[in-house]
């Protein structure tokens, strides 16, 4: 089983001169490569347990790095920037700012849990990149991603009123994510769903967009959930150092102003 | 212990959002199939989501607690011991669940203290045994008695059995899976296989039976799961398919979609068709197209299926 090493040596460290004399010599093009050096400096000793923290993340610490998750990745697969091994690696090594490089791509785990399958560990690789995901969010190193939008559109749902209903969820979350609605590939869709389906099956399908299924009594469910998501929330916030963050953060902005 | 012949001629049913909305030729098509083979469906009483793929990035424990309160229902309220879920999403949060509430302390006192503010039974462990559709078919009927019961045959019809991710993936909340002999395998599933040869159909050699067709992200990420879906329609053709077999709503609509997406943007067009395997058993046992829902398929296969001799 091959392990995707990651290299890191990265395009912009790399220097070449087109034109190089050396006492003489000829060293033009290749020759003059020269590797400038890589420093890491600003470790962030708590990111391990501020992933752990998170639901998903608690697993991390037993990774020993075999690589089986990378090679199992479907997302690898189409894009070779996205290494769950590698981002494991420097969440263990506190390596921040080298995660932050990829921040914009980590969210794209599709939960297919090929990784999950294969590691001997059971780190969970897929639920520790939800986490990290998380992280980036929480944060603040990244906007909520398009994934994030979605899920809190769905989940905001079920948590209402028990039971998700598709058009609705659809049309919510085009909204939120401000694009354009429907694109116009979903419209060919419609179109050739509309070929076959009966009048009778269309109006219970619109009536289902305007009255939302619902699960009946409730609204008791729909409470202790409420009251769960905002212990949780308050739980990570104080996990990852949340409200002090913010509090420097104005502190800063009011010196800055006097 | 009763056989599961006998055990899976009446079980709850689990339909879940998606065979009410974009997967309603699913949860037409597994009614009739039932029916037509006189297994019972007693739907569970007054349900709720199961969290799908989107609760447990909220929170894990949220969707345990969701899933334990359908087994609960189906438990408590109407005496039953075996919930099927056609939906791969439902199966495997309901098996999720079943496995975190058997080893995990922490997800147990969770579930206990919202099932207590909801006023309901709380689930334990092992009360009820969440299958699929495709155990069902498979326990009660199997390959002989759809061999009996076949009216259109499927022969010419080639096919490759799609099963996803979350049918078997991860195994380990799958204990009945790779136990030898008469189990379902995790990382070669057959049982699709199984009941669409007993039915006369050709199965091809598909090697993405269980790759993943990004339903996750199919409108967060839509590039990447055009990729991830075209991948697997190609590979279909590849490997001489004309068919598609699926058994999860998630897939089976992405897989319609994309393929149209793929076609509109990326100028990659695709001939192979895409069919719930209910639908198909239900064609072979002598239901007309209609009655299975095929008129609610997003991708055409009426032509395809009169061409093959089933309407």
């Amino acid at each position: 089983m091959p392990i995707h090493e990651k290299s890191l040596i990265r395009p912009e460290n790399l220097h070449v001169q087109e034109q190089k004399e050396v006492e003489g010599v000829d060293v033009s093009g290749h020759w003059s490569t020269f590797i400038e050096t890589r420093v890491v400096s600003d470790y962030n000793e708590a990111l391990q347990e501020e992933i752990e923290a998170l639901p998903g993340g608690e697993n991390i610490h037993r990774c020993w790095q075999c690589g089986s998750c990378t090679n199992a990745c479907t997302v690898h697969a189409i894009n070779p920037e996205f290494n769950p091994r590698y981002w494991i690696y420097l969440i263990r090594m506190g390596m921040e700012s080298e995660l932050l490089r990829d921040k914009d791509i980590i969210w794209q785990c599709v939960s297919c849990n090929k990784c999950t399958y294969a590691c001997p560990r059971d780190v969970v690789p897929e639920a520790v990149m939800k986490a990290t995901a998380h992280w980036l969010e929480l944060k603040g190193h990244t906007p909520k991603s398009h994934s994030t939008i979605f899920d809190e559109v769905f989940s905001e749902q079920v948590f209402e009123t028990g039971k998700i209903e598709d058009g609705r969820t659809i049309k919510q979350y085009f909204k939120r994510t401000g694009q354009k609605f429907p694109p116009n590939w979903m419209v060919t869709m419609v179109l050739s769903l509309l070929r076959n389906l009966p009048v009778s099956l269309l109006t219970r399908m619109g009536l289902a967009t305007l009255i939302a299924p619902k699960t009946s009594d409730w609204s008791k469910s729909r409470e202790a959930i409420k009251e769960y998501v905002a212990e949780q929330e308050a739980h990570h916030r104080k996990a990852l150092g949340l409200d002090e963050l913010v509090r420097a953060a104005e502190n800063e902005i009011q010196e800055a102003r006097s | 212990m009763t056989d599961k012949k006998t055990k899976y001629q009446e079980v709850a049913y689990y339909p879940g959002c998606a065979l009410e909305g974009g997967g309603h030729a699913y949860n037409r098509s597994t009614k009739a199939l039932g029916k037509k083979l006189g297994l019972k469906l007693k739907e569970v009483d007054n349900w709720n989501c199961c969290g799908a793929m989107e609760v447990k990035n909220i929170d894990p424990k949220l969707q345990t607690y969701l899933s334990s309160r359908v087994m609960s229902i189906a438990a408590n309220k109407m005496g039953m011991d075996t919930v099927m879920a056609p939906c791969n999403g439902c199966y495997h949060n309901l098996k999720k669940a079943e496995y975190d509430l058997a080893n995990d302390p922490e997800s147990v006192e969770v579930v206990e203290r919202l099932s207590k503010k909801s006023g309901h039974d709380t689930y334990q462990a092992g009360q009820v045994e969440t299958i699929h559709a495709l155990d069902w078919v498979k326990e009660t009927i199997g390959e002989e008695g759809l061999k009996e019961r076949v009216k259109n045959s499927l022969k010419d019809m080639k096919i490759a059995n799609y099963y996803g991710c979350m049918y078997t993936r991860p195994r380990h909340i799958f204990p009945e899976k790779d136990q030898g002999p008469g189990s379902e395998s995790t990382s070669k599933p057959h049982f699709m296989d199984d009941l669409l040869e007993a039915a006369g159909a050709e199965n091809v050699e598909f090697p993405l039976k269980t790759a993943c067709c990004g339903g996750a992200h199919t409108l967060s990420d839509s590039d990447t799961s055009t990729k991830l879906v075209l991948n697997i329609l190609q590979a279909a053709e590849a490997s001489g398919a004309e068919v598609i077999a699926t058994e999860c709503p998630t897939c089976h609509s992405g897989l319609e979609m994309h393929q149209i997406r793929a076609e509109a943007t990326l100028g990659v067009k695709t001939n192979v068709k895409i069919i719930y395997f209910t639908q198909l058993l239900g064609m072979a046992l002598g239901l007309k197209p209609k009655q299975v829902g095929l008129h609610e398929n997003v991708s055409d296969s009426f032509a395809f299926v009169k061409e093959k001799g089933l309407a």
